[in-house]
């Protein structure tokens, strides 16, 4: 540390060279920061709030519902608090392109999904209003919606049994997910199941659902409760699939394409280049200090310490870039969500990705600079002295 | 005055650098073609042309000796050069793969406001008033061709991950359905047999998913179906499992409904008037569009996205490659610089020298873009990938790198050379002589 001026010395020597090198690796973490983002967008399979729910759905694809009867018999298993479930309902309001995740769900459901936060007393109209929903405040804020309006949604998929396919809604909640909520949480819009149920041209009141959400008493009965849950329907003509709502989103998140993959290989190609990059200004650096650092080695300091103050100054250049990168990244990412009009939810560079930034900075930062430092060290001061 | 000067001149180089890259970016191939023989020419012809290619050997000559600088010029630019246009190549890809599903001839059918087949339902009755409508095709028997069509989705798991779930879409066909689609062709085993649990399995599902060849049997809705044949189509209907409409329909449970009627039309001429009928009908409630519409749109929103996003990280790739540049071109001229300054005080003037740093930068800058561009075609040109599409199922599709991606590649790693070697060369030609020689 006690050298920390000189080294900051040696970082400006070339002013122009050094700043040349910082947008370089300014830009490589910014992406960095940016293609993070939208892997974490992809996959929420990351939040812990769901490890004591699991999901039922059909064995043999998604789009087939099963048997509402079911429900008595599961919560019956062993190891089950609570079965609730719900329905896709396939939304649109006013245009095609306005598309909204609804769904229509049990009347126990935000007991289960409890980081659905809704005020009591909204909570309390919600249960008392038939065509009642609620909906998350970045839906709300997007349409411009406030409690007490009544919104019409359209179904793609159903109609009502009057034939016709915008079903009206009373907005009377507006929820805030809490703290560790699934990314696109509150993006969400929920109405009574069964008000579905009842004015559903395709389906008569009580005979089927989408899927189920089963809530543990707890998170390591997972594997037992899944097990005990499919035998009940083995052999059946609605065999069901039962996994961790982990396992349930990650393979959804996979079947859109494998992000983390795409972002992988973008960023391997980026660092890749990166190391070149700024390897090369360190190996030009040092080599035209070759004197200077003869001078430092003659009035006593060790091959150890020049070796350090080498090395440091790989990392110092490759932190100051990166972490103006990364804060910019973290301007910048709540932009592209907001100007992509809620069809990529973003969420903000957390934790994880600047402890991931920054251990890469310092890798990258010692690898370019192991070269020229382990030169350095190595360096006979009468030789560099003379030259030669 | 100085100041101003100087302000004065940085102003002019941004200013040509604009209007270099908005030139730049709507140049068609031949006009860079005849700038590059225009260089030669001048090159060839002019006194100061000569001049230039001397200065530009000598600078060439000495680029082995600055190997490890100059091949950061070049792999920062096939970097950003490769992921452009792998990017641009999926979305290219996915796009080309559902245009050619759709054509003019044929129209498709759904209940009012369905969007994809999987939400739409048509009762028979509606897809008998469809089919009979004027302006379809009828064959030697006097019968419309038509298929009423269902599309179910299914998990099968993808190949090398048993666990995995994709939906898959399978799709009940009529016998009409290879008038219809003449671009299907069964290439192994044969085609289904009505009422039978048989399935005919695209070529690009086969290559995706597990279990599917002739011969296999896959659990469907409870029963167990017998793959027979395998078709192959070049377009979307590839990533698709095919049966017999009452066979999947009585699986599933659909009674005598259809989800969409496609139909040979009698001319593409013909579609604004079967629509208008079929728009007039109070028995019915439909959406017509042309398949080509159809398939067209459903590849519109991913295109975008893809394109946006492969551009976006283009362009910040791209900001670092010529920062990369710069300073390699910078270290270049410096090492040059009592070469350079002995040139100009021997006579030289400062256009050979400037467009001798630009030119070797820009050599440099098109051989990373022949790299990138090379490495991602030879990798990536025909490698098959899948997404959810509109029917929230599979849609397998094919990168692909066009000669036109290429040459965009290209054109973006000159663009990134030019800017990289624009200010080193204008140094080049501005320090003054003296100061130059000085300099050890």
């Amino acid at each position: 540390m006690k050298y920390l001026h000189l080294v900051w010395a040696a970082l400006f020597r070339r002013k122009a060279r050094t700043f040349f090198t910082l947008v370089s690796i300014l830009a490589a973490f910014l992406l960095f920061g940016m293609l993070d983002a939208t892997r974490a967008a992809f996959s929420s399979g990351g939040s812990v709030i769901g490890v004591d729910r699991l999901i039922t759905t059909s064995r043999y694809s998604i789009i087939q519902s099963l048997p509402a009867s079911l429900a008595t018999r599961m919560q019956a298993v062993p190891g089950v608090k609570s079965v609730g479930y719900a329905n896709w309902f396939g939304g649109i309001y006013q245009d095609p392109k306005n598309f909204v995740l609804s769904f229509a769900v049990s009347d126990n459901y935000l007991d289960i999904y409890h980081e659905i936060v809704l005020p009591p007393e909204q909570r309390k109209a919600f249960e008392a209003t038939r065509t009642g929903a609620i909906v998350g405040e970045a839906l709300a804020k997007r349409f411009g919606w406030k409690v007490g309006d009544k919104i019409p949604l359209q179904s793609t998929i159903f109609p009502q049994r009057n034939g016709d396919k915008t079903w009206p809604f009373d907005l009377v909640g507006i929820y805030t997910p809490a703290k560790g909520a699934a990314n696109g949480t509150d993006q969400q819009f929920f109405f009574h199941h069964k008000y579905f149920e009842d004015a559903n041209a395709f389906q008569s009141v009580g005979t089927t659902v989408g899927w189920y959400v089963v809530k543990l008493t707890s998170p390591d009965k997972a594997d037992a409760v899944a097990k005990a849950i499919d035998a009940l329907s083995a052999n059946s003509d609605h065999e069901t699939k039962t996994q961790t709502e982990q396992a349930f989103n990650a393979s959804f998140a996979k079947q859109l394409g494998d992000i983390g993959l795409i972002v992988s290989a973008i960023m391997g190609a980026v660092f890749f280049t990166l190391i070149l990059l700024t390897g090369n200004t360190m190996a030009q650096a040092v080599r035209e200090r070759t004197n200077e650092l003869a001078v430092l080695k003659t009035i006593g300091f060790s091959s150890g310490s020049v070796l350090g103050m080498v090395l440091a100054e790989g990392m110092l250049l490759l932190l100051l870039g990166g972490v103006v990168g990364l804060a910019l990244a973290g301007v910048l990412v709540p932009i592209v969500a907001k100007g992509s009009g809620g069809m990529l939810n973003l969420p903000p560079i957390g934790t994880q990705t600047w402890v991931l930034g920054i251990v890469l900075m310092l890798v990258i930062g010692a690898l370019v600079g192991a070269l020229p430092a382990i030169r350095a060290m190595r360096l006979n001061i009468v030789d560099a002295l003379a030259g030669r | 005055m100085h100041f101003l000067k100087r302000f004065g001149s940085a102003l002019l180089t941004l200013l040509v650098l604009a209007v270099f890259l908005a030139i730049w970016v709507m140049l068609p191939w031949p006009g860079v073609v005849a700038l590059a023989v225009a260089l030669a020419l001048w090159m060839v012809a002019t006194r100061r042309g000569r001049q230039t290619w001397q200065v530009t050997r000598v600078g060439l000559s000495t680029v082995t000796q600055r190997l490890g600088s100059s091949s950061v010029v070049v792999v920062g630019i096939a970097g950003v050069v490769g992921v452009l246009v792998a990017m641009l190549a999926m979305s290219e890809g996915f796009a080309d793969t559902l245009r050619a599903t759709g054509n003019d001839r044929t129209a498709i059918v759904l209940r009012g406001g369905s969007q994809a087949e999987l939400n739409s339902i048509l009762d028979r009755d509606s897809a008998n008033v469809v089919m009979q409508a004027p302006g379809v095709k009828k064959d030697a028997q006097g019968r419309p061709i038509a298929s009423g069509e269902l599309v179910v989705v299914a998990n099968l798991p993808r190949k090398g991950d048993p666990q995995s779930d994709s939906n898959v879409p399978i799709r009940g066909v009529s016998e009409d359905v290879w008038k219809l689609r003449d671009q299907v062709k069964i290439v192994e085993g044969r085609t289904f047999h009505p009422g039978l649990r048989e399935l005919i399995v695209g070529k690009g599902a086969q290559a995706q998913f597990e279990g599917l060849d002739v011969g296999k049997s896959i659990r469907l809705a409870g029963q167990t179906w017998t793959v027979v044949g395998i078709f192959e189509s070049h377009d979307a209907l590839e990533s698709e499992l095919w049966g017999d409409t009452q066979s999947v329909a009585s699986a599933y449970r659909r009674g005598s409904s259809v989800q969409s009627v496609t139909v040979l039309l009698d001319s593409p001429t013909t579609f604004d008037a079967f629509k208008a009928n079929l728009a007039a009908d109070p028995r019915l409630k439909v959406d017509v569009s042309t398949t080509r519409e159809y398939f067209g749109k459903q590849s519109e929103g991913l295109t975008k996205v893809l394109r946006a996003v492969g551009i976006t990280v283009g362009i910040i790739m791209a900001i670092g490659a010529i920062f990369g540049a710069l300073n390699t071109m910078f270290a270049a001229i410096q090492a040059r610089a009592r070469e350079i300054a002995t040139l100009r005080a021997i006579g030289f003037r400062g256009v050979p020298v400037v467009v001798s740093v630009m030119l070797e930068t820009m050599l440099l800058a098109l051989l990373g873009g022949v790299i990138g561009a090379g490495i991602v075609w030879i990798v990536f040109n025909g490698y098959s990938a899948s997404t959810l599409g509109a029917n929230f199922s599979q849609v397998v599709f094919r990168f692909h790198v066009s000669g036109g991606l290429l040459w965009t590649g290209i054109k973006w790693a000159l663009a990134i050379g030019f800017i990289g070697g624009l200010f080193p060369a204008l140094r080049a030609a501005r320090v003054p002589v003296t100061t130059a020689l000085r300099e050890l």
